[in-house]
């Protein structure tokens, strides 16, 4: 692999509200690849949607605002980037897909007008150029009647069309890195498992990297090759698809996998991490999971444990200083 | 599409054929008799019994309706008592000054209340906000007779720009073709007096105008603050589409439904003819014309008066029905 095309150091997003700062995202740091797939996993709530909205520049300001950290595209800090600049790499450098499919495109405006927007936007095609274009970017993405599509409406396709026309619309102008929210989520199982194949093979085709947003560890087994989970607004593990599934360290990494439903189990029910995401913010002190993990120690109450590790990075006393399986015993 | 045209229009007689008999029925009920009002109070009986006769008014109600009804259907709306010439003819001129002024006022409206509205939503909360929606506020609160008079005492009479009454000037007047002098003089290749005629709109057309401008500010600031929150705006964003493409064009086709409506509503009543704004800008719209035929008790001109604006306020709605679609691709016409 090359070297970091994405890089988020210390990212902070607050939101300003009535009842004062909420930090949505607090202190993360990860990088991205040429053509690599990242995964960001985290349970509702944990910031990351608010991180990738960040790495845009479309967060909601007010109330939303970087407060911190920088977030390097190429080397060029982007976090505070003046808005003309950023409209240049949206779409172009990097392009985002969302988890709505069914609300994300345009209701009024037909499928070609919004695709060849989104080509003119960043490149200069005659109007049979861009029509070619869009059916190429359409039959990319595995949509039958290519041509015929252009003229209809969102309304007129079903939800998984919809989200491969975003995904068209995202590669329309080959980005050197996909932020995909929770792309699939939205979906039915048998169209997920196509739009996942779709983008590892465009991964593969173009090299674009790939952050994929979600909370789903099956999406990520099938298709990352690093994984960043977060919690609370943290980055608590990181590490290789394999690190993170066959050896854990995080106990709430533990508790995803754990709670992932096996075929061949005879369990009643299912595992479950016990309580829910702190509100940002509620916790000042100590460990952010100390509340919810269950080998929670003295220590963990009182001192905010780091990120650290070789390659494989976990937020955990148990895997820094003391050995994990004397706790564990 | 064809279809549902044909259909609405079938859908619009028995509509219509109730406008009439409502507007008969209400004309009837106000106390007062017309041939005692063309003859004066010292009418001998005789003398009022024979006009009654001729002007079929001692026929029975149902007789008069059938009559009247009749005569609309043939394209004749009767006689007006007053002058004793026919309504059908009568009225246009006084319709086509009522059509001109509210089309300018409309014009003025739509630009800048969705111009407002627009620009009101995009910075929402912003010092451009809190004005222009108090701007709305007071433009639907305050009466439009003391906005006219406050226009004709400031342009008027202080300043001097522009005319305070009528259609033309008198001394200069227009010569009639179609009765909707913009087009006349323009018709007539009189740029001077093409020029004078659209001074003379300009002040009633902005009292009048003041009304539907706010009405559709705050009609396009609530409806645009809905579609811009929404996903796909977004993903225009997220394309690197600028803000003012945006919100122009993606925004506005999507938030358009609600604020056709209400251009729709409103172009139907200014259509209806705005008596107060007539009466003080010495307007001879249609508004005025049937305030005078009330005041004489001319039953013929009330009655075609109020049906060829009852008719015009539908015919609008209609259209505006008809172009919803234009905006909305899922909304299919069966």
């Amino acid at each position: 692999m090359s070297e970091a095309i994405l890089k988020v150091e210390g990212l902070k997003t607050s939101f300003f509200t009535d009842d004062g700062e909420v930090p949505a995202v607090d202190g993360i740091d990860f990088s991205v690849n040429e053509g690599e797939i990242l995964g960001i996993v985290g349970e509702s709530g944990c910031g990351k949607s608010v991180t990738s909205l960040s790495i845009m520049g479309l967060l909601p300001a007010p109330p939303g605002k970087i407060v911190g950290g920088h977030i390097y595209y190429k080397g060029e800090d982007i976090s505070h980037a003046k808005e003309s600049r950023m409209r240049k790499l949206r779409g172009n450098d990097i392009a985002m897909i969302f988890q709505e499919p069914m609300t994300s495109l345009n209701p009024v405006f037909t499928i070609g007008e919004q695709l060849m927007e989104a080509i003119r936007l960043h490149n200069h095609l005659s109007k049979k150029e861009l029509i070619e274009r869009s059916v190429e970017l359409l039959k990319l993405v595995g949509l039958p009647r290519a041509a015929e599509l252009l003229d209809e409406y969102p309304h007129e396709l079903s939800g998984g069309m919809r989200q491969r026309v975003m995904i068209a619309m995202a590669m329309s102008c080959n980005p050197k890195v996909l932020i995909a929210d929770e792309p699939t989520t939205a979906l039915d199982v048998t169209i997920q498992a196509q739009i996942l194949d779709l983008m590892v093979k465009l991964n593969k085709e173009t090299h674009t990297a790939i952050i994929m947003i979600t909370h789903d560890l099956g999406v990520v087994a099938q298709m990352c090759n690093r994984v960043a989970v977060m919690y609370a607004g943290k980055i608590v593990e990181e590490g290789t698809v394999k690190d993170i599934f066959n050896h854990p360290e995080h106990p709430y990494t533990e508790g995803l996998i754990k709670s992932i439903p096996d075929l061949y189990g005879k369990k009643d029910s299912l595992y479950t991490i016990k309580g829910s995401v702190p509100k940002p913010g509620s916790i000042t002190k100590g460990c952010l999971f100390a509340p919810r993990c269950e080998f929670v120690m003295d220590k963990c109450q009182v001192n905010r444990p780091e990120l650290l590790g070789d390659g494989h990075k976990s937020r955990c006393f148990l895997h820094q200083g003391q050995g994990r399986k004397e706790v564990r015993k | 599409m064809f279809h549902y045209t044909i259909k609405r229009l079938l859908m619009l007689i028995p509509v219509l054929l109730g406008m009439t008999l409502i507007v008969f029925a209400i004309i009837h009920a106000i106390p007062g008799n017309p041939a005692l009002t063309i003859l004066g109070t010292k009418a001998t009986p005789e003398a009022i019994h024979s006009l009654n006769r001729s002007l079929g008014l001692d026929n029975p109600w149902y007789v008069q309706y059938f009559s009247y009804l009749k005569g609309i259907l043939t394209g004749n709306l009767g006689t007006s008592i007053q002058t004793n010439s026919p309504i059908a003819s009568e009225i246009w001129p006084h319709l086509a000054a009522t059509i001109e002024l509210s089309f300018v006022a409309m014009i003025f409206a739509v630009f800048v209340g969705i111009n407002a509205g627009i620009i009101s939503a995009w910075k929402q909360n912003s010092f451009l906000d809190y004005t222009a929606m108090i701007l709305a506020l007071i433009g639907v609160s305050m009466p439009v007779f003391w906005l006219g008079l406050l226009e004709q005492w400031g342009f008027s009479i202080k300043l001097q720009w522009l005319p305070s009454i009528g259609r033309d000037d008198i001394r200069n007047s227009v010569d009639p073709i179609t009765n909707l002098y913009l087009i006349d003089t323009l018709l007539r290749g009189r740029l001077d007096q093409f020029w004078m005629v659209l001074r003379h709109l300009i002040l009633p057309a902005i009292a009048l105008a003041t009304i539907p401008t706010a009405i559709i500010a705050r009609m396009t600031r609530s409806s645009m603050l809905e579609v811009l929150k929404s996903d796909y705006i977004r993903t225009a964003k997220a394309k690197g589409q600028r803000m003012i493409w945006i919100v122009y064009k993606y925004a506005l086709k999507n938030a358009f439904i609600p604020i056709l409506t209400v251009i729709g509503l409103q172009t139907g009543l200014l259509l209806g003819g705005a008596i107060l704004t007539e009466t003080i800008f010495g307007w001879p719209g249609v508004g005025l014309y049937i305030y005078n035929a009330i005041q004489y008790r001319d039953y013929p001109v009330i009655q075609s008066g109020i049906l060829v604006i009852a008719f015009i306020f539908v015919m609008v709605n209609f259209i505006v029905d008809l172009l919803y679609g234009l905006f909305d691709p899922r909304i299919k016409y069966r």
